[in-house]
């Protein structure tokens, strides 16, 4: 078991044949991940990777059985792929690409949103269930199977939060990085119920950065519903005010989005609150030698 | 990206947001020549920065005269302008905006800002115009109204109507101009990818007119490649040097007050680097994220980007390898070594695919001041003593 995706997952990738799209792909396909096309218009009917190339989503679909699509698609295309996967019946949209604009994304989320179809992203390393199914570009070496669901609004704290897990001797059921722009797909609120049903998690990381309030709206939902234990770090505890650090929404403005009052509003719903990510894996074995 | 009053003006005008008649000036002359061709009685002489709060800072004055339009012209421009939103050293004044005076009966706030979390943008008002919205969200928050507006239907008349009724609008006329005054707002909003606008305050005038007496916009970055017009307003004097170097190579560069100069790939574990060295007693120098590809090129800019700072005592390398090979950005630091001079004790700390043999490609090369890490919390530990030591 795991959540959203597994090793009989059927993917598809929009922006198959370009250079990003090609490489992670094959190194996707390479851990495992039943990749079993792509899309790039005008280069239907042709192969690449050893997997059939279609001209819309539409048709990869009806051919292949897909149900998740990858996105690599350049910025300012990615509103436009996301509402065409929606529009194809795609369940789950992973869309990796940095820098779509917010407006573009506002309106494919709303419409995503309105055909059933999941996002997770944009400007995301995309999701992992160890040693089964890699939809994304984090290195997958680090992710061995275990007990512990991850949710990451950051790339590389993912894989150091992952990392510190396995060197304790535990290890990843799946890894989601959520993305750290202003609007993003699925979030810790629709993540972790997933998580609490999922058999085989049994703790959940949770990592969060300054800027908007999704950490907020997860320590009320982890309150009122979720029984496992939760270790969760905040980045931006030293951030300035006012400053955009890195991510697109990680900014403190006006005073709110801050980390300490998100760890505030964490620690008071009773998951465990590391100040360094240093401490991620320590924490992790803390909570479960207590199960 | 911020633009200046002036130009955010330049953007109502086009879309009928009716504002004050005024002319930007880059000199005392040319202020003069601006005063005189607006006619008077009365001007407003405005330091034009990207900072609010410009008012209380002594960077907006009133002038009853040419002579005076001078003197105060003189006076605001080439002057350090310090306000709660510029930081202690302030920003320096390069640009003036003349501007007619207007006849103020009341002051309102009104602004278009995207909501986060209900992921629309919603037009703030309130009835405290001329304060810092921040501190009416603080203590009076019922006087703020928010409206949020989803794109798909754009903005309706009930939105409208839940503006002016909850600023207590009550002359017919009024509410009219108000309710147009918004609609325009909205629409500049959405057409020009921006991310957030203030007018603070519009104010009403005697004659029952509403005007926007200031005016505050950002843009969304990712969308100014749509956008030639509003790219071309960027003012890069306005911009901290050191950041817009580091982004000309790709490097994501904030300095801060420490002493411990940090590099890091990913925006997150920069965060999470600055908030362990804190954690540790040290105190970090900067925020950079050198990306997802450190090569030898970023991570010697990245070291003379850094030790610009003269307060910089020791610098933390912390790397994650994921698709990017330790072992080639270990290489990469060394070579980096050999372009800058690095006069401080430099932590390395790399972990992730080839970490081993990147760990051994910095102990064979031997270099003084490279000292390696095994993990976050031992570079870390080691860069703040390195830095302690230095003192």
């Amino acid at each position: 078991m795991s959540i959203l995706v597994n090793k009989d997952t059927k993917v598809i990738v929009q922006g198959f044949t370009g250079k990003e799209g090609s490489f992670h792909a094959e190194q996707c396909m390479a851990y495992g991940t039943k990749i079993v096309g792509g899309v790039t218009p005008n280069k239907g009917g042709t192969e690449h990777l050893g997997k059939p190339v279609f001209n819309t989503v539409k048709e990869a679909v009806k051919s292949t059985g897909a149900t998740v699509s990858m996105i690599f698609v350049p910025p300012a295309f990615v509103a436009d792929a996301v509402m065409e996967a929606a529009d194809a019946g795609i369940d789950l949209a992973v869309i990796i690409t940095e820098g779509a604009p917010v407006r573009d994304m506002q309106a494919a989320k709303a419409y995503a949103v309105k055909h059933n179809m999941k996002t997770i992203g944009p400007n995301c390393p995309g999701i992992i269930t160890a040693e089964e199914c890699k939809i994304g570009i984090m290195p997958g070496m680090i992710f061995k199977k275990g007990n512990v669901g991850l949710i990451s609004k950051s790339g590389t704290l993912t894989y150091e939060g992952a990392n510190q897990v396995v060197k304790q001797g535990f290890g990843i059921s799946t890894a989601v990085g959520i993305g750290g722009d202003p609007i993003i797909g699925l979030s810790y609120k629709q993540l972790l119920p997933m998580f609490e049903a999922d058999p085989e998690t049994h703790a959940i990381v949770m990592i969060g950065e300054i800027g908007g309030d999704l950490e907020i709206q997860a320590a009320a939902f982890i309150k009122e519903h979720i029984k496992k234990p939760v270790v969760a770090f905040i980045a931006g505890q030293t951030a300035p005010q006012g400053k955009r650090m890195g991510h697109a929404g990680a900014i403190v403005s006006g005073g709110a989005g801050t980390a300490h009052e998100k760890m505030a509003a964490l620690e008071a719903a009773g998951v465990k609150v590391v100040v360094s990510p240093a401490d991620i894996g320590k924490a992790i074995a803390e909570v479960l030698a207590k199960r | 990206m911020n633009i200046h009053e002036y130009q955010a003006k330049q953007i109502f005008a086009k879309y009928g947001v009716p504002t004050p008649k005024g002319l930007m000036a880059q000199s005392v002359e040319q202020a003069v020549e601006n005063a005189k061709i607006l006619g008077g009685p009365v001007w407003v002489v405005k330091a034009q920065i990207h900072a609010g709060g410009r008012g209380l800072g002594g960077g907006v004055k009133l002038a009853r005269s040419i002579e005076e339009v001078e003197k105060l012209s003189r006076e605001i421009l080439g002057m350090t302008l310090i306000t709660h939103q510029t930081g202690p050293e302030g920003k320096l004044v390069q640009k003036l905006y003349i501007e007619d005076g207007a006849d103020i009966k009341d002051e309102l706030y009104l602004g278009v800002v995207l909501d986060r979390a209900r992921e629309m943008p919603v037009i703030m008002a309130s009835t405290e115009g001329g304060m810092a919205i921040e501190d009416v969200a603080h203590n009076t928050p019922e006087k703020i109204i928010k409206i949020a507006v989803d794109p798909a239907i754009g903005f309706q008349g009930f939105h409208g109507r839940e503006l002016v009724f909850g600023l207590g609008i009550t002359d017919p006329d009024e509410q009219k101009k108000l309710i147009s005054f918004a609609s325009k707002l909205y629409k500049l909003y959405i057409e020009n990818d921006a991310e957030m606008i203030e007018i603070n305050p519009l104010v009403k005038t005697g004659s029952g007119e509403f005007l926007a007496l200031d005016g505050k916009m950002g843009f969304d970055d990712s969308a100014l490649g749509r956008h030639p017009d509003i790219a071309a307003m960027r003012d890069i004097s306005e911009e901290d040097a050191d950041e817009r170097e580091a982004a000309q190579y790709g490097l994501s560069y904030i300095s801060l007050d420490g002493e411990i100069g940090c590099m890091v790939n990913g925006a997150g574990l920069a965060m999470g680097t600055m908030d362990t060295i804190n954690y540790m007693g040290g105190t970090p120098a900067n925020f950079l994220d050198v990306g997802g590809s450190a090569n030898a090129e970023t991570v010697a800019k990245g070291f003379e980007i850094i030790l610009k700072n003269p307060k910089v005592k020791a610098i933390f390398v912390n790397i994650f390898g994921g698709i990017v090979r330790c072992d080639r950005i270990a290489n990469g630091i060394l070579e980096a070594t050999k372009l800058v001079d690095v006069h401080v004790p430099v932590i390395v700390r790399l972990d992730g695919t080839n970490a081993p043999e990147a760990a051994e490609i910095l102990r064979n090369a031997n270099i003084a001041n490279v000292i390696a890490a095994t993990d976050l919390a031992d570079g870390a530990a080691k860069a703040v003593a390195a830095a302690k030591q230095a003192k």
